[in-house]
């Protein structure tokens, strides 16, 4: 077996063993939260008589290791349930079925779809523009380019995303209504306009993302240039931007692919704010509403992608970083 | 439609100057055509169509107020009228309601609505283990015969004149017998809008059923587009920017903004939505009514009014009934804000000065914890030193209302004063929120719950509010209007419904494309 593929199988089992230790720590921590799901999601009808129903057709009133115990059996067999809004008010109509709502998996499929599409497209054009940018800034260093770039990068991180949302909606929205400020996307829509409403949330993302991407490519870029070989490079009457593209930068890819794959599980798990200022039918926004009514299942399975996520790219940044480097790919 | 004889139409110089001038009739009639797209605060994606559990804004449009029909529905005016319900009457003591229902209505599914229908919807909210808000309503049933397959009879446990207005509450809607689970996945009704498709907490997709018993009255869209836009900038800027038609909830601070706009109108309701600062009247110091009556002179109405609703409300006189309803007593004398008054009544109270805690969060209401300091600041003037504690929202309603001394509150309101008594202020109700006892107040809620006379009623409603006025146990500061907005383009008949937010919930039905 060559070491990288025993690189990968290692670290997926050490990755399902993180899943693991998270859904243990996301349930307990869930349940350290003050309140209930029967106690919220009946607001200030929650007499006692209605709560104690509730807890009961939830199994809320077991003790916390079963019920960990019973959604880990489901887990393992690829049921992740029913949420509890759902299994607790599409019943008691007489009968006790409730044959059909829709499963965590059911909820979870569209939403989780239409975030893969936002950070797809903001990868899209994140990606490539803080590359772009990250070199040009090394190849011009200490430039007025480098310095308008750094300032505005960094300015744009500091931020707060909903204040970058709002400041394009004025622009681009408000004041020149090119693009829609409601990004409400759902099924049957056209790609193109899927990506118009799309346009204007993976903007406000990329301004959020662009910084540490260019920032470490120049970084990483920059550190290098000091190298003897660089030198050499020079000294045989290289331009810059050849010296830079073709010496400097493929031995520059292992920190920046870490930095863009910490960056796109970024634009997967944080984006919550950003759904909320355009209505953008994420998963996030599912995440907080379950976590405001203790919806425990739909919580479990947001942690569970949200954790396989970040395993999935780093091992993915880890890999990448290793093909790049021939000295790792051969290793003594 | 009402049939206007030539002599009638002379009689009213008015209308026949509008019939000159526009060539129409005096009435408002809609226009069919377009798609309504509505941003709508109050979505979760816990959100079904089961509209026993109904109770934030979105799915009450959604259901109530386009997919399902009610019994009976309170019209713009304010005045009872059948939907499903074709006509009802009572026997003397307000007991026995015998129901005629509309004949050829049927469900999208195209099952005909009738008799058992009725029977099996109301049936819903007392089923073993369901967790119905209008299970007390439908539990003071005692039996419901079917008469015919449009006629039904029910028999209550005591008189109740208000019986059919209680059938109008929105999580009464009709669902088809036999196919409940269905209807409540899938959203079945008898409505003029049938559901297209249905992302809870994303977005609901309505459109025309082709022939409805309301042809011609209302349902003028083609189609209704509903987002939900929980947060209040995204919504004002879907307005502003022409992407939704019509928003609710209408960020105060905003507003200005907004009225500022030529192509957008503010509309704004006073209805019976109120906040309330409930005190438990069988605890030290609220037991004493001296004490009560200190803090209800000691709170600055007005200021209330101005600075946490910026003016979009009217101030209340510790009443839970408002302008929304029929026995309103709006020329009780007023609890003004008198700081010596307060005074000297904690003197006959045998107090020098007082000292409370006021649990307070913006669970309560958005506002409640500045709320609390500007009645901390005001009250300080009449020697009461008012403790604001900030309780965390999470978790408010289970462990500080009803549990806590004094806390603050809010209601939505009830379309009838024996609602909203019996809901909160009947004596031993698991809402009764202040504990208050009171022998006449009781008595006065029994008798006139089965009296039909509205001359004795309302004799006896203003009775019971002068009493909760003076000596109730909740501080009632102010009625919360109601403020949405919509586009120009979109008009209505010119009466707003003030039950609920857009126009009693039932914009969908009743506006239309100018």
């Amino acid at each position: 077996m060559s070491s990288v593929s025993r690189i990968i199988l290692q670290r997926l089992g050490l990755g399902i063993l993180t899943l693991f230790i998270v859904s243990i720590v996301i349930f307990i921590a869930v349940n350290l939260l003050p309140g209930d799901f029967a106690q919220l999601v009946l607001g200030q009808g929650a007499t006692p008589e209605a709560v104690e129903a509730i807890r009961k057709d939830l199994g809320l009133d077991q003790g916390l290791i079963p019920r960990y115990f019973q959604w880990l059996g489901g887990v393992l067999v690829g049921d992740l349930g029913n949420s509890f809004a759902n299994a607790n008010f599409a019943s008691f109509v007489g009968t006790n079925a409730n044959v059909t709502a829709p499963t965590v998996a059911e909820q979870i499929a569209p939403r989780f779809e239409a975030t893969l599409f936002l950070a797809g497209v903001t990868a899209a054009i994140a990606v490539p523009l803080s590359l772009t940018l990250g070199i040009l800034a090394a190849l011009y260093r200490n430039s007025i380019f480098d310095r308008v770039t750094n300032v505005f990068t960094l300015s744009s991180i500091s931020s707060p995303e909903f204040f970058l949302a709002y400041i394009l909606i004025l622009f681009l929205a408000v004041m020149n209504p090119l693009l829609p400020s409601l990004s409400n996307i759902h099924d049957g829509l056209p790609f193109g306009e899927r990506l118009t409403r799309t346009l204007l949330p993976a903007l406000t993302l990329t301004l959020a993302v662009t910084a540490q991407m260019m920032r470490m490519t120049r970084a990483a870029i920059i550190n290098l240039l000091a190298s003897p070989y660089i030198e050499m490079a020079r000294l045989k009457g290289l331009s810059p931007l050849r010296v830079i593209v073709t010496h400097a930068l493929p031995n520059a890819l292992a920190p920046i692919i870490t930095v863009i794959a910490l960056n796109l599980a970024y634009l997967i798990t944080g984006v919550v704010v950003v759904e909320v200022v355009f209505v953008y039918p994420g998963i996030g926004q599912l995440f907080v509403d379950s976590v405001k009514i203790r919806d425990i299942p739909l919580v479990q399975a947001c942690c569970l992608i949200f954790a396989a996520a970040y395993i999935l790219l780093n091992l993915t940044a880890d890999v990448l970083s290793i093909l790049s480097n021939p000295r790792l790919r051969h290793p003594k | 439609m009402t049939r206007i004889s030539r002599r009638g139409l002379l009689k009213s110089g008015a209308a026949a100057g509008v019939l000159a001038a526009t060539g129409m009739p005096s009435f408002a009639m809609g226009k069919r055509g377009g798609t309504l797209r509505l941003g709508l605060a109050g979505a979760n994606t816990s959100d079904s169509w089961d509209s026993r559990t109904h109770s934030d804004s979105f799915m009450i449009m959604a259901a109530h107020g386009a997919v399902f029909d009610t019994l009976t529905e309170v019209s713009a005016s304010g005045e009872l009228v059948g939907e499903l319900a074709e006509s009802w009457e009572a026997s003397p003591d307000a007991v026995t309601w015998t129901f005629k229902l509309r004949k050829g209505v049927t469900f999208h599914n195209g099952k005909s609505f009738g008799a058992d229908d009725v029977i099996a919807s109301l049936n819903m909210h007392t089923a073993e283990g369901a967790k119905s808000a209008a299970k007390p309503i439908v539990s003071a049933i005692t039996e419901m015969t079917k008469l015919g397959e449009h006629e039904v009879q029910m028999t209550l446990q005591a008189g109740n004149a208000d019986f059919p207005f209680l059938l109008s509450d929105y999580h009464i809607c009709m669902f088809p017998a036999g196919q409940i689970e269905e209807a409540i996945a899938q959203g079945i009704g008898t409505g003029l809008y049938k559901v297209e498709s249905f992302d809870p907490g994303v977005r609901t997709l309505l459109s025309r059923v082709d022939s409805h018993y309301k042809d011609g009255k209302a349902g003028w869209f083609d189609s209704v587009e509903m987002i939900a836009i929980n947060d209040a900038s995204a919504r004002m800027n879907a307005l502003m920017t022409g992407q939704v038609d019509a928003v609710n909830r209408v960020d105060f601070k905003t507003e200005p903004l907004m009225k500022a706009n030529p192509m957008i109108n503010i509309f704004e309701v006073t209805g019976n939505q109120h906040f309330t600062f409930p005190m438990l009247t069988n605890l030290s110091p609220f037991d004493n009514v001296n004490v009560r009556k200190a803090l209800k002179h000691a709170i600055n109405r007005q200021e209330m009014v101005d600075k946490i609703l910026l003016g979009h409300g009217a101030v209340a006189n510790d009443i839970p009934i408002g302008p929304a309803n029929q026995y309103f007593a709006a020329d009780l004398p007023m609890n003004e804000y008198d700081p010596d008054k307060a005074k000297s009544l904690l003197k006959s109270a045998g107090l020098d000065g007082l000292s409370v805690d006021l649990s307070a969060s913006d669970a309560a209401f958005p506002g409640a914890v500045d709320a609390a300091q500007l009645y901390q600041a005001s009250a300080k003037a009449a020697g009461i030193n008012l403790n604001v504690v900030q309780e965390p929202a999470d978790g408010y309603w289970s462990n500080v209302w009803l549990k806590k001394p004094w806390c603050a509150c809010y209601w939505s309101g009830r379309a009838t004063e024996d609602w909203m008594f019996s809901t909160a202020y009947e004596s031993g109700v698991p809402w009764n929120d202040t504990g208050w006892e009171n022998a006449r107040f009781q008595e006065l809620l029994l008798t006139a719950r089965a009296e039909l006379d509205a001359t004795k009623r309302r004799d006896m409603y203003t009775e019971m509010q002068a009493l909760m006025s003076s000596e109730g146990g909740t501080v009632i500061p102010m009625y919360a209007n109601y403020v949405d907005a919509h586009s120009v383009k979109l008009t209505n008949s010119g009466t707003i419904g003030n039950v609920f937010q857009m126009d009693s919930s039932r914009l969908i039905e009743r506006w239309w494309f100018a």
